[in-house]
């Protein structure tokens, strides 16, 4: 199929062979990735119609952890785009047995494949990979270091509803330790203008993260009024040793978005969640189901961002 | 027994305040002088014009995998590795299985040292059974058997009761006990150092306090023990400072570095690359201007080459379950030479008393000298010639070292052990 007229202006202006994290990008190619989401999205009503751009490719989802809204959104985004899809499950595979993940991984890649999407819990694996295979390497998490996807949905989603980046607050809330969305969020945020505000218990937001150029908080209820976003992270239980505060109780009273928190925001508040979402932990059922909620947009987001990555590390690519 | 001369080389031993270029003889596999004539009759003469030629390189803290571990590294394997980086004795640390915490180990160990017949191997031997850090080892029965001194390795004697038992029980036999400070609870899962780095790239982090907290608590205990003991591995600005403290009240404790602790900061993990993970882990910069400072003024005494050789299919996975270390026999001196003294931050013969001399006094061998009579272990070193790291030139089994490809500034060029050249550089 011919490259459809709205991803004409974006053809050959993608130059990287990977999409690892949002750090090493720049803020042309984010804008780019993000502009090129928006395109799939307004062309497709809402991903709904298949845009066969990358037929004959194939996507391989590498998945060592569970994921269930990540691995479904990168194997619709591939199929919409005319991709075959090979699910690929840890458990079952040659790993079992003793391979290594690398020898795995080029097993797979020998057999044609186009695209390696893969999350795994150890940072650092879909670098990896990059390193030593010629098929495009997609992190679709990778521990708590990056999960750029996520990161572009988020911001795609703030674009959507409050324009231009630059100058707005966002806020992201929770276990920002062990959080791969809040790195991505970070970085990409930032490269747009965004004044990013991290805030949670000291245990978990330490004043390292200054470092960054973020402002840190252990406040919630004083920085609420200045924020234009609220991201709220979920408290990662599985990646902690020792509880990082006193009980789920005590955090959810000083953390947990709620009604009456909500009359202390700015009346045009976006509440977002990277999900899966806890409700009575990180925010309540009413806020979460609430007028002010775009977390449901996110999701659908995720597919166009993901439909924008594959398209731009095969066919719009500078090389190809 | 051939008469070596080795002609118009910089002399320097540590040991005797010498610095200067001269001749030096070997004869019956001992020292036999110093300053003598060129025309001396010999049977063999080197010509060592704008080389070094220093007390055989000491290592007191290599790995050694065999029995158990043969795929990373055997005692011949380490041994000839050792010889390639000038190292002409090493000090063999218990990471094996079974450990070394019977005579019969002990005894293997040695067998298969002196079967391999490259340079001086000594047998460190368990602290506890097995490894484990609750019961004491037989000591007194290693210590009949050769072993030199008594560590449990990568493991940190984590039990205060027991670390305070071994420094007194080997007091008996005058011999060091050498312990990574580590406390583990704080340090669990850690990959790399605690900074910037570690929470940009959301890899667990290894806390300085780790080290400092530990050293801490060795050094009371060794201060009440009256024992003589070794930290190994030391990397962080607090446990410089702590040492110091201590040497200042005459404890008895002593600390290596690792050469590769000079070479990169924590950036270097930024690639995720496994062969950068190592323990201690790469630091930040401010300590390890802390660490230069130590060894300036002797708070540091040794610094070792932190061998510690993992095959290539365990390095190859993910960073989070991939074994710490890399290989250093062949690396270390250039490593002091291109970032201690090429950089300017030490001069060779401080360098060369914490590679040789020092490491003999806490292991209390008779070596890491030039004086007549001594055993003629001697390193010579081109001091600037320019070389690639090449892995696959490699003696050692393994290849898990982040300096391939790197240029480095100074080499060994022939390593002499009793008088017998064991290796010689081709630079063909």
């Amino acid at each position: 199929m011919e490259t459809p007229g709205f991803l004409e202006p974006f053809q050959g202006r993608w130059t990287k062979r990977h999409l690892l994290d949002l750090e090493s990008l720049t803020s042309d190619e984010i804008t780019l990735l993000l502009d090129v989401a928006q395109a799939f999205k307004d062309s497709t009503e809402s991903c709904r119609r298949k845009l066969p751009v990358l037929t004959g490719r194939t996507s391989v989802n590498l998945f060592f952890e569970d994921s269930t809204r990540t691995r479904t959104s990168f194997s619709l985004a591939a199929r919409r785009l005319g991709a075959d899809v090979v699910e690929f499950s840890a458990s079952s595979s040659s790993l079992s047995k003793g391979e290594t993940l690398l020898d795995t991984a080029k097993t797979i890649e020998s057999m044609c494949i186009d695209t390696l999407v893969c999350r795994h819990k150890a940072p650092g694996t879909p670098q990896m990979l990059a390193a030593n295979l010629d098929c495009a390497v997609i992190n679709a998490g990778d521990g708590p270091h990056e999960h750029p996807t996520q990161g572009l949905l988020d911001i795609l989603t703030i674009r959507q509803h409050r324009g231009d980046l630059a100058g707005k607050t966002v806020a992201m809330v929770g276990d920002i330790a062990h959080s791969r969305t809040a790195r991505s969020n970070i970085w990409g945020l930032q490269k747009l203008g965004a004044h990013v505000i991290v805030c949670g218990p000291s245990t978990l937001v330490s004043r390292r993260w200054e470092e960054f150029g973020v402002e840190v908080s252990h406040d919630l209820d004083s920085i609420l009024p200045r924020c234009d976003v609220l991201n709220l992270l979920r408290i990662q239980f599985e990646r902690q040793y020792t509880r990082p505060f006193p009980s789920v109780r005590e955090y959810a009273l000083l953390y947990a978005m709620d009604r009456k928190r909500m009359e202390r925001a700015k009346s045009d508040i976006l509440i977002m969640a990277p999900g899966p979402i806890n409700r009575g932990v990180e925010i309540t059922p009413e806020v979460a189901d609430g007028e002010h909620s775009v977390i449901l947009h996110q999701v659908n987001n995720g597919l166009a961002v993901r439909m924008a990555a594959m398209w731009l590390l095969n066919d719009g690519r500078a090389t190809s | 027994m051939p008469r070596t001369l080795i002609q118009n080389g910089r002399v320097i031993d540590p040991s005797q305040g010498i610095d200067r270029v001269t001749n030096l003889l070997i004869e019956e596999g001992r020292i036999g002088a110093i300053d003598v004539d060129s025309g001396l009759e010999a049977t063999r003469v080197i010509d060592a014009t704008g080389m070094l030629v220093v007390p055989g390189l000491i290592d007191l803290n290599v790995q050694i995998r065999e029995p158990g571990f043969e795929e990373d590294e055997t005692i011949e394997s380490a041994a000839y590795a050792a010889l390639a980086g000038g190292f002409t004795s090493i000090a063999a640390i218990s990471e094996t299985n079974p450990p070394v915490d019977s005579a019969a180990a002990v005894t293997y160990l040695g067998r298969q040292a002196t079967e391999a017949d490259h340079c001086n191997v000594y047998p460190v031997a368990c602290v506890s059974s097995e490894r484990q850090g609750e019961e004491m080892a037989e000591i007194g029965i290693l210590n009949n058997a050769g072993a030199i001194a008594f560590s449990d390795g990568t493991r940190p004697v984590s039990n205060p009761e027991l670390l305070r038992r071994a420094l007194e029980y080997t007091l008996m036999f005058d011999r060091p006990v050498l312990n990574r400070p580590e406390m583990v609870e704080l340090s669990r899962d850690g990959v790399m150092h605690d900074g910037k780095v570690s929470t940009v790239l959301g890899l667990a982090p290894m806390p300085t306090e780790a080290e400092d907290v530990m050293a801490a608590r060795d050094i009371r205990i060794c201060e009440a023990t009256g024992g003589k003991l070794h930290l190994l591995g030391i990397s962080c600005s607090g446990t410089v400072d702590i040492l110091r403290r201590a040497k200042i009240r005459n404890v008895g404790v002593t600390a290596s570095i690792c050469a590769y602790q000079f070479a990169n900061t924590d950036e270097a993990m930024r690639g995720f690359h496994t062969s950068f993970k190592l323990n201690p882990p790469l630091r930040s910069a401010d300590h390890i201007q802390a660490c230069i400072a130590g060894l300036k003024d002797g708070t540091i005494d040794v610094i070792a080459s932190g061998h510690a050789p993992r095959s290539s299919e365990k390095k190859m996975c993910a960073i989070t379950e991939a074994p710490f270390g890399m290989v250093g026999l062949e690396t270390a001196l250039g490593l002091v030479s291109t970032h201690l003294i090429k950089a300017g931050h030490l001069d060779w013969a401080i360098a060369i008393k914490a590679m040789s001399f020092n490491a003999a006094q806490v292991l209390g061998l008779a070596k890491g000298t030039l004086q007549v009579g001594a055993d003629a272990d001697v390193t010579i070193i081109d001091p600037e010639q320019r070389w690639t790291v090449d892995t696959a030139s490699y003696r050692s089994k393994s290849f898990n070292c982040p300096f391939h490809g790197q240029e480095l500034v100074g080499r060994v060029v022939e390593t002499i052990v009793g008088g017998v050249s064991k290796f010689r550089y081709d630079a063909a």
